[in-house]
């Protein structure tokens, strides 16, 4: 498979010296090209998984391979968008997506790639503004066309239009739908909007919490674009909030078991 | 109004009020000098260039003395950011230093390196140093952690992330560090040529002091709060500005 996640578990220790479960022996394979979806209420460790498929944190016990190559730091071969669009703002846009590829090749073909993918963002325009005259919308398309234009193996997405507007979100949404027809990359895209989920993904891996464990793998086989198909789209979102509620009211008895207490 | 205008009323009215004072004789001349001895004596000043080389030796002093306490502060601000044990240590020394006038050094920088220049800049250089330091410090720390892993993801490690990533990230605690660097450096030098040889605009305040030409000293006051005022609001801060609107911290 082309990325394999083989038994992770991830514990930590409060200050209270409480272990803490936050992934219970997750294993996921997740074939070439394929768009999935991590989705989970918050607290379900789907934020940490990702990050670990990055590289930016480490496992308590298990491993990650991608593209045959075990994960132990994190590397070009795998892009990251975060919620926030992360752009460094002492540059400009072209410069930012410029970043990641000024030691593999000139300036010159850098500023050239940079340029191809703001124009697959549609955000040519802007190639000199900085990112401070962007508004949020326009900071994250420029965020994902700095991951691509690495040309990563594969896109991790933590909630990418997380902080944006409705209107704003639902034109990335078919941007990014669009992005990953024609890059053909794999994207492994975090999120806890049951709708996204269904309207970007192939492929819904839905997280149950405390501790982190995957409760369900839906293929989602309604066909693109989803807006067509309302009323597959309607049964799948019913399912899936079946599935969640559990989680739920989990989360609330917790927490009100832990008020109940202190 | 604009700022400027309203500005420009209010020093007007105050040079006024003194004026007045000065001619219906409600202070004497000796105690406060009239505008326009004030105004005389700098005019005087300037034509004899006395005033010319003061203020040209006071900039040669200063300029050198915070040249050289913005590297050394820089330098120390990155060790003591990376070195835990360098924070821990030479961390609380700079602090104790930090809360006190740098002045105090001039005795002993007196006995180190004559009753001349060095002496002068030596304090100079104390007085700007730890106040960059510990903004370089602070800067430094305070990176957005996101920058940093977004960085990572992208390749960036090591020296490449820390010049490329960390240094710039934190160069709006650097220009505050300077700013504050040359305001602390401007007050060592006056106090530091007030005590020592000439010339040099607090030199020149001292010795007009020490021969009652009080029209002198205050024409000598005002010259020193002018290049303060105008270095720190036409430097300082508007690069201070410029960089807090470019970095995000200011919309």
């Amino acid at each position: 498979m082309f990325i394999e996640i083989q038994h992770i578990n991830k514990i930590y220790t409060d200050k209270d010296n409480n272990a803490n479960t936050v992934l219970d022996d997750i294993n996921l394979e997740i074939p070439k090209g394929q768009f999935v979806s991590i989705l989970g209420p918050s607290g379900c460790g789907k934020s940490t998984l990702l990050s670990m498929i990055a590289g930016l944190t480490s496992a308590s016990s298990g491993g990650i391979i991608v593209d045959g190559k075990s994960v132990q730091k994190p590397g070009k071969d795998r892009g990251m968008v975060f919620q926030e669009a992360a752009l460094f703002p002492w540059m400009t846009v072209t410069e930012n997506v410029v970043f990641p590829l000024r030691k593999e090749m000139n300036k010159k073909q850098a500023i050239e790639r940079a340029r191809h993918f703001l124009q697959m963002v549609q955000l040519s325009n802007y190639a000199g503004h900085y990112p401070h005259e962007l508004s949020g919308g326009m900071q994250q398309r420029v965020s994902i066309a700095r991951s691509l234009a690495m040309d990563p193996a594969v896109l991790l997405m933590d909630e990418p239009f997380g902080a944006l507007d409705e209107q704003t979100r639902s034109r990335l949404h078919g941007q990014l739908e669009k992005i990953w027809i024609d890059t053909q990359k794999t994207i492994v895209f975090v999120t806890h909007s049951i709708q996204e989920s269904i309207k970007l993904s192939d492929r819904i891996v839905v997280m149950g919490t405390r501790p982190g464990t995957v409760i369900a793998d839906i293929d989602v086989d309604i066909p693109r674009p989803r807006d067509e198909h309302k009323q597959q789209v309607a049964a799948l979102e019913e399912r899936i909030m079946g599935l969640l509620k559990g989680e739920i009211d989990k989360v609330i008895n917790e927490e009100l078991a832990y008020e109940a207490r202190s | 109004m604009k700022p400027a205008v309203k500005r420009l009323i209010f020093f007007t009215a105050l040079i006024l009020f003194w004026g007045l004072g000065s001619h219906f004789e409600f202070w004497h001349e000796t105690i406060l000098p009239s505008p326009f001895s004030v105004w005389d004596a700098l005019v005087a000043g300037f034509a004899d260039l006395t005033l010319v080389y003061d203020l040209v030796a006071s900039f040669r002093r200063l300029f050198i003395g915070l040249a050289v306490s913005l590297l050394i502060g820089t330098a120390l601000g990155i060790l003591l950011a990376r070195s835990k044990t360098a924070d821990e240590t030479i961390g609380s020394m700079v602090l104790a230093l930090q809360s006190v006038p740098s002045i105090i050094w001039l005795p002993l920088a007196m006995m180190w390196f004559g009753l001349g220049e060095g002496a002068i800049i030596f304090v100079v250089i104390l007085g700007g140093t730890f106040v960059m330091t510990l903004n370089v410090r602070t800067g430094i720390k305070n990176v957005n952690p996101l920058y940093i892993k977004a960085a990572r993801t992208m390749g960036s490690n090591g020296i490449d992330l820390f010049w490329k990533v960390i240094i710039p990230a934190s160069i709006p605690y650097l220009v505050t560090g300077a700013r504050l660097a040359w305001a602390f450096a401007w007050r060592a030098l006056m106090a530091g040529e007030l005590l020592s040889a000439g010339p040099g605009l607090g030199y020149t305040l001292r010795y007009a002091s020490d021969f009652g030409n009080m029209a002198l000293v205050i024409g000598v006051m005002i010259i020193i709060g002018v290049v303060g005022a105008v270095v720190d609001q036409l430097i300082f801060q508007r690069i201070e500005k410029n960089v807090l609107k470019r970095w995000g911290l200011e919309s």
